[in-house]
């Protein structure tokens, strides 16, 4: 058993890609919610596997496409604060804020780090008991628990100088928006692979009942994807709506108890604006109130005037599956990994990122 | 954000720290979301430095299985067990529907 290429195995990619043609006879709209699959596949060439029927959806499950230049502004200007360590992870970096980004921030000299793991900032806390550290969290429910992680042992230690700006969100809210808009055209959905190994499958059960639309939860290799679709498409020909977990080695029906008994312990539903679908009610978590002290936008003074986003770019549309990335005016040219302009291109799970590395001249 | 490669767990110290191989490259990952107890020789999936989740090998196999009698019985022509309402339900037996 190897775990990882008897998923990338090339007959078993052509059987399933040869089935799903066979048995798709009907046009198909698929939202991928996870970037992570947008990324998969695009790199394996999935969209020319499945047939003209299927048409992908990139959905807004990517945390760095889905941050609000409010936010990022935010951000900068306590990166900008003396006497301060600003902490995230990577990506974030390198997102668009309205004048400026946190990497230009750091190129002016204020310490700003990008982390291998959240809990690395526990270390950074204990070395600098001088300094105000603040760590950005980002991510959908896969990162939130590790957070939660992290302030159980601030708090454990008494540290009193480490603070927590928390932009966490989740996947259900998003969704379910997208559903209720009625220029969006989704027939199918496949359900992110890591968000359901900490949140389980039974959490797009009612998602999947409310709208009548089938769910595939599957992961990320290319074998696991075409099954997921697979599914989708004899569910779409059939006209059911059930929740497939394909995922099974990794996706539990009620997912990781003790991830979600840390979420729940830490933090509280809150609305959230997401970039290009603007505030979702309960679209993210934040602190609860008793650990107001370790909030840093209650500790400090984060408000900013934000700008609003640039007319040429058209991320907001790609998020709610209205347009693909080569229909945006400045796709490639102006707008590029080296140089993006919205945050689709800026992390590898955003759509015009992946077409971008993977389908820039053959989509 | 997100690697999906499973993690091969080679060693695991007291403070629930484990040292684990990706495709070679050894890492440093804590245990501390993981519910049940984990093993040196188990398989975690990984991100940002922590382990989420135990990967189960046997329903991996059980997955491949399924898949290989797919490929099996397309390569032979014959599909008529994957055809009809649901036809895969029976092949994949306990991996359907939750």
């Amino acid at each position: 058993m190897d775990l990882i290429n008897d998923f990338r195995d090339k007959d078993l990619i052509f059987s399933l890609s040869n089935l799903i043609q066979k048995k798709s006879k009907k046009p198909l709209n698929i939202m991928e919610i996870c970037g992570g699959h947008t990324h998969s596949i695009m790199k394996f060439g999935i969209h020319k596997l499945v047939g003209k029927n299927i048409n992908f959806i990139h959905g807004p499950g990517c945390p760095v496409c889905v941050m609000p230049r409010s936010k990022i502004d935010a951000a900068i200007k306590l990166a900008s604060m003396d006497n301060v360590i600003f902490t995230t992870l990577a990506d974030m970096l390198r997102v668009p804020g309205s004048t400026s980004t946190l990497q230009k921030a750091r190129s002016q000299g204020h310490d700003i780090r990008a982390l291998y793991s959240p809990l690395d900032v526990i270390q950074i806390a204990k070395d600098n008991p001088d300094k105000k550290v603040i760590f950005f969290a980002i991510g959908f429910e896969t990162t939130t628990p590790m957070t939660a992680v992290v302030v159980e042992k601030a708090i454990e230690l008494g540290l009193k100088n480490l603070f927590f700006h928390i932009n966490h969100v989740t996947v259900p809210a998003p969704v379910r928006a997208l559903m209720n808009d009625e220029n969006v055209k989704i027939d199918a959905f496949l359900g992110p692979s890591h968000v359901s190994v900490i949140t389980g499958s039974k959490i797009y059960e009612s998602i999947a009942n409310d709208y009548k639309k089938p769910i595939a939860i599957s992961g990320f290799e290319p074998v696991d994807i075409l099954d997921g679709i697979l599914n989708l498409v004899e569910q779409g020909e059939n006209e059911t709506y059930k929740v497939y977990n394909q995922y099974k080695r990794a996706v539990k029906l009620e997912g990781n108890l003790k991830a979600k008994e840390l979420i729940d312990k830490y933090f509280k539903i809150c609305d959230f604006e997401f970039r290009g679908l603007g505030n979702i009610p309960n679209g993210g978590v934040d602190l609860k109130d008793k650990y107001s002290y370790l909030n840093a936008k209650f500790v400090f003074d984060c408000n900013v005037e934000s700008k609003k986003e640039s007319k040429a770019c058209i991320c907001g549309e790609i998020l709610k599956g209205r347009a693909k990335p080569y229909d945006c005016k400045i796709f490639s040219k102006v707008c590029n990994p080296q140089n993006p302009i919205g945050s689709c291109m800026v992390s590898s799970e955003g759509a015009c990122a992946a077409y971008y590395k993977y389908a820039k001249e053959n989509v | 954000m997100c690697l999906s490669i499973p993690s091969k767990v080679i060693a695991i110290d007291e403070n629930n720290y484990a040292t684990v191989e990706t495709l070679g490259v050894k890492r440093g990952v804590t245990l501390d979301l993981i519910p049940e107890k984990v093993e040196v020789g188990e398989y975690v999936l990984i991100h940002v430095g922590f382990a989420m989740e135990k990967i189960d090998t046997k329903a991996a196999l059980e997955s491949i299985e399924v898949y290989k009698q797919i490929a099996k019985q397309m390569e032979e022509g014959d599909i008529s067990e994957l055809e009809g309402d649901m036809g895969l339900e029976d092949l994949r037996g306990k991996n359907g529907s939750n």
